[in-house]
């Protein structure tokens, strides 16, 4: 055997978690071993068949029901603070309200729920901080959008909007899966001059929405539902580039 | 109104990782109804603990729980588990490859078998990355193994797991890092 490369970095290739000096630096040894090349392709290979296996497995839905009623009534045990009986009869029958409110606002399809839009801004913003940690930003890269979409077919049970908008200054960087609030939501990836957004699309069974932008962490948010979908497009760039690429998704 | 508002952070942060929780537990006992369970008391126990959960990353912090309870039910539900040491000789046969693998109608069957036959500590990081999607960085929270050989471990754990489908692979157990 001629190659002295750690067979582990193939994983880390894979798996793009090679930081960006190492990663190079692997491809300029692909170049010239053909063991190297072999293992990627059986990784690669190996991956893909997981992938289209379906192998993941949700909760059934009773199980949801059964979490909820076994949860106790009066709430976490608080760090301090001792709890008095008369306190600790109001907690409980606010946390039956709530869990009411909660399995209310799960019924309703998609993700939504005003009382959740902070959270979820924070959710989707800590997406977004993930995906610009090397090697995370997109699974599929590429710039035409009809490698894009086809991508996510089999790896989300939509499909959601690609489209490239090099042309109106936001070219397509290429796509991911992301998990918000619980759910597997497609994310594209735009450039905007040396910044990114992500935007985050799932289906949603509510009607069509105004718009809603604001602020997390620094970040500029933006909102909207059209047509059955549910955007979220995060950025560091300026809010207005925002507003225009929404445009652009849904004019 | 402290207890509410944490029961409210509790629905919001920890519940929607409820698919991800049973999903990890599945793997790890291997069948739908013992992950029903232990999923619940992880739930129960998450619950808890959550005053102590002051991170960002919630998912990590419920499959870490998930994952330990899983480990601890192993321990006692002590089933003969395979071992950590698969037996290549007997499962290097021949030349299909997992592409080949794939096409197969059973292929969901096959791979799930095949998971299902590695050790629960393999099967674990093979779970979080590929069917959960986490970097090595949550792998090493959930696992409490250290970051530094998350990569190693996954590709043994890939390793097996190619045995596993009768894959042809590389000499990898003398390549580690």
């Amino acid at each position: 055997m001629s190659c002295e490369l750690p067979r582990a970095m193939i994983h880390g290739y894979v798996d793009g978690e090679l930081d960006a000096v190492r990663a190079a630096e692997f491809e300029r040894h692909l170049e010239e071993c053909p063991e190297c090349v072999a293992m990627l392709e059986s990784q690669e290979s190996l991956r893909s068949s997981l992938h289209r296996a379906q192998l993941y497995e949700k909760a059934p839905p009773q199980l949801r029901q059964r979490v909820l009623a076994s949860l106790p009534t009066a709430g976490p045990i608080p760090m301090s603070s001792r709890r008095r009986p008369l306190v600790a009869q109001w907690l409980a029958v606010a946390a039956v309200l709530l869990l009411l409110l909660y399995s209310g606002w799960r019924l309703i399809p998609g993700l939504d729920g005003r009382n959740n839009q902070n959270a979820l801004a924070a959710q989707i913003v800590d997406a977004h901080l993930r995906s610009l940690q090397p090697g995370h930003l997109t699974d599929v890269i590429s710039t035409d959008q009809h490698t894009v979409k086809p991508w996510f077919d089999g790896k989300v049970d939509f499909s959601p909007p690609v489209q490239d908008f090099a042309n109106d200054g936001f070219p397509l960087q290429g796509g991911r899966l992301d998990v918000v609030a619980g759910r597997t939501v497609a994310a594209l990836v735009y450039a905007r001059r040396k910044h990114f957004v992500s935007v985050f699309i799932w289906p949603t069974a509510g009607k069509d929405t105004s718009t809603r932008t604001g602020t997390q962490q620094g970040y500029n948010w933006i909102t909207w539902r059209k047509d059955g979908m549910e955007f979220y497009a995060v950025t560091d760039a300026a809010a207005p580039d925002l507003t225009e690429l929404q445009r652009l998704i849904s004019p | 109104m402290v207890d509410a508002q944490e029961t409210e952070r509790f629905n919001l942060l920890v519940l929607p990782h409820l698919d991800s929780a049973f999903n990890l537990a599945r793997w790890l006992v291997r069948n739908r109804t013992d992950a029903e369970d232990i999923t619940q008391e992880a739930m129960l126990r998450a619950y808890r603990f959550f005053g102590g959960f002051h991170g960002s990353d919630a998912r990590a912090w419920v499959l870490q729980i998930v994952r330990n309870t899983c480990f601890t039910w192993l321990e006692k539900n002590r089933a003969p588990e395979p071992t950590a040491e698969f037996d290549e000789e007997v499962h290097v046969t021949n030349s299909i490859t997992p592409e080949a693998l794939a096409i197969a109608s059973n292929n969901r069957d096959r791979l799930a078998r095949a998971l299902e036959t590695l050790a629960p500590r393999f099967r674990e990081v093979i779970v979080l990355r590929e069917l959960e999607g986490c970097s090595y960085k949550e792998i090493a929270a959930i696992t409490s193994i250290p970051i530094g050989t998350v990569m190693s471990a996954l590709s043994r754990a890939r390793h097996h797991l190619q045995l596993a489908l009768g894959a042809p692979v590389g000499e990898e157990a003398t390549h580690e890092l």
